[in-house]
């Protein structure tokens, strides 16, 4: 029958209709998930109310979070009506449209299910704050406390914000100048290529910690010229040499990523190692390590705290101070609260330049 | 003398020996077609002749100048030395004006002005002009092609390597390329050109080599090459190519 040993027509199987699948169940137990979102978010509420005296902006919060765990209820419903579309469909025989009303039905319920576990799990974060009698919510979440500490820790955590910036301009230079060392070519690049390699080494396996106390109690000793410099510089230097080890990995895969026929059709016309590095490699190495380069960035702002065991008075000291001092911890939730604050917007401007990157890419 | 004498050139990489003493000689203005298998070395013998690949031992010479072994200014020689790849190697991050004009303004110390006047030239000739200012992402292949030959052909070369350069290009845009390389053939440019366009081999070419595994196997014009092939190897690889369709 078939010219071809490659095709044999009576082997391959005859294709059977898919039956819609089974709706009805599903849409159950989205309900019933839905439901129980809706009892522990109305439990929450009262608990909320309850702590906070009954006053009106508890009771006002308590209620929207509780109009907001009963959107579940919408697909859910939706799933049901599907379902009996789909037995509808299915006895007068219409095969492909009773599929489309399971397919649509299931995924009702499965939006039910989500939105439903997100009430659940919110309902019980507010539980667990509101539980001991309200224990969790005095010892972190205290507003008088945050009232009092409030405009010291903000002066304080300015300094972690400027010793932030700081570093991370130093570590952007030195960091490149290491990655560039690291990439020289021939047996005269190689003792350079060896030291930056130790240090990389080293420096990404001391813990910043154990920098930041060697160098600002360190230098001041050893140093008598040193000892009237100010402790922060200092604290800047330990943050910088930690970091550049770091950043200059992220250069150097950026460097190492860039295609082989670059520097080959950059050389090709006569250009000589410094200036392909210089126009062609870094530039486009640059564009590419942006993201990682702002996620080490990000856990250097982080890390300033670190600067708190070296007794300068930036935010995460000033807190602990306030901590001993009113028997609470709610200044040091505010130290967290100022980080997660100018944390978030980097983590998804970095999220945003990945995408635009992958998009650019992908030749949009 | 010939103006591109390549000497018994040995070339390896690791253990395995990519070329076993190929000897090659071009005239000035002339075209040499390179062809052969895949893996036959055609590629390798151009990233040698512009010092892209060392050589393990032979010589090279240009204009009676040896341009392999230490001490030689391997900036200055490929200067003279054009090479356009089969892969474009646009630089992404410059516009297709700074792509032509790097190097000359940064080698040559051309003034801007002049160097940009130069790339616009080239460009017009080429049918580019108006995309002077575009980025090599939103250029079709043929383009990019188009608009690397002008690269190299900025720096004012004396002789061009062109590495398969129509072997990434769609089937109608590797005309416009061709043509390129017809008129720099006609204008008397010296080229060394590896190619799988076996048509054009036989119409441009004065002098065609058929490499296989590393040596030139035979050698002569497209006329005894393409009609009369002597060896029993260009004879299969010959046929291999007509029943691929490609001659």
């Amino acid at each position: 029958m078939s010219a071809s040993g490659l095709v044999r027509e009576e082997i391959q199987p005859s294709p059977t209709p898919t039956p819609p699948r089974s709706v009805a169940g599903i849409a159950v137990v989205g309900l019933v998930v839905s439901l129980v979102g809706i009892a522990l978010m109305v439990a929450a509420a009262l608990r909320l109310r309850d702590y906070n005296g009954h006053g009106p902006i508890s009771t006002v919060v308590g209620g929207a979070f509780v109009v907001l765990s009963l959107y579940p209820l919408w697909p859910s419903f939706r799933s049901f009506a599907a379902a009996r579309e789909r037995g509808v469909l299915l006895r007068d025989g219409q095969l492909v449209p009773a599929r489309r009303s399971a397919a649509a039905g299931r995924e009702e319920a499965q939006i039910a299910m989500g939105y439903a576990a997100a009430a659940i799990i919110a309902a019980g974060i507010l539980l667990l704050a509101f539980a001991n009698s309200g224990g969790i919510a005095h010892t972190f979440f205290t507003s008088s406390a945050w009232h009092k500490s409030f405009p010291e820790m903000i002066r304080a955590f300015w300094i972690n914000i400027w010793v932030a910036a700081v570093s991370q301009v130093l570590v952007l230079i030195f960091g490149l100048l290491l990655a560039i060392m690291r990439m020289l070519p021939g047996r005269a690049g190689a003792p350079l290529r060896l030291i930056a390699l130790v240090y990389c080494d080293i420096f990404r396996a001391i813990p910043a910690i154990v920098t930041i106390i060697l160098i600002v109690f360190g230098i001041p000793l050893a140093i008598p010229a040193a000892s009237h410099w100010p402790p922060v510089w200092l604290g800047i230097l330990a943050l910088t040499m930690t970091y550049s080890a770091y950043v200059a990995e992220v250069y150097r895969a950026g460097l190492a990523s860039i295609h082989p026929s670059q520097s080959a059709a950059a050389r090709s016309l006569g250009l000589s190692y410094t200036q392909t590095l210089r126009t062609v490699l870094v530039p486009q190495a640059i564009r590419r390590v942006i993201p990682p380069l702002l996620n080490d960035f990000i856990s250097l702002q982080k890390d300033t705290a670190l600067l708190s065991t070296a007794a300068i008075a930036e935010v995460v000291l000033t807190s602990t101070l306030w901590q001993a001092q009113l028997f609470n911890l709610s200044p040091v939730t505010l130290a967290a609260a100022f980080f997660i604050i100018i944390t978030i917007p980097q983590a998804r401007f970095v999220d945003y330049l990945i995408d635009r990157d992958a998009a650019r890419r992908a030749g949009k | 003398m010939a103006f591109l004498e390549v000497d018994q050139v040995h070339k390896y990489y690791g253990l395995n020996e990519v070329l076993k003493g190929v000897s090659l000689n071009v005239e000035r203005h002339e075209v040499v077609c390179l062809i052969g298998a895949s893996g036959s070395g055609k590629s390798t013998l151009l990233r040698c002749v512009n010092a892209l690949e060392e050589i393990n031992s032979g010589e090279i010479r240009i204009d009676g100048d040896t341009v392999t072994g230490a001490g030689v200014d391997l900036n200055a020689l490929r200067r003279d030395v054009g090479i356009v790849f089969q892969s474009y190697n646009l630089f992404p991050h410059m516009s297709v004006m700074d792509n032509i004009t790097l190097a000359p303004t940064r080698i040559d110390g051309l003034p801007r002005k002049e160097a940009r006047d130069r790339a616009l030239a080239l460009l017009d000739s080429v049918g580019m002009a108006e995309k002077a200012d575009a980025y090599p992402d939103s250029l079709s292949g043929g383009q990019q092609q188009r608009v690397a030959i002008v690269r190299a052909l900025a720096m004012q070369p004396r002789v061009m390597l062109l590495d398969e350069i129509t072997a990434a290009l769609d089937p109608e845009l590797v005309g416009d390329v061709l043509q390129i390389v017809r008129e720099l053939a006609h204008g008397g440019l010296t080229m060394l050109l590896a190619t799988h366009e076996m048509g054009f081999a036989k119409e441009v070419a004065s002098q065609v080599c058929f490499l296989d595994q590393g040596s030139i196997l035979e050698r002569g014009t497209a006329q005894d090459i393409f009609e009369n092939p002597r060896e029993e190897r260009t004879q299969q690889f010959l046929s291999r190519v007509v029943a691929s369709g490609r001659l």
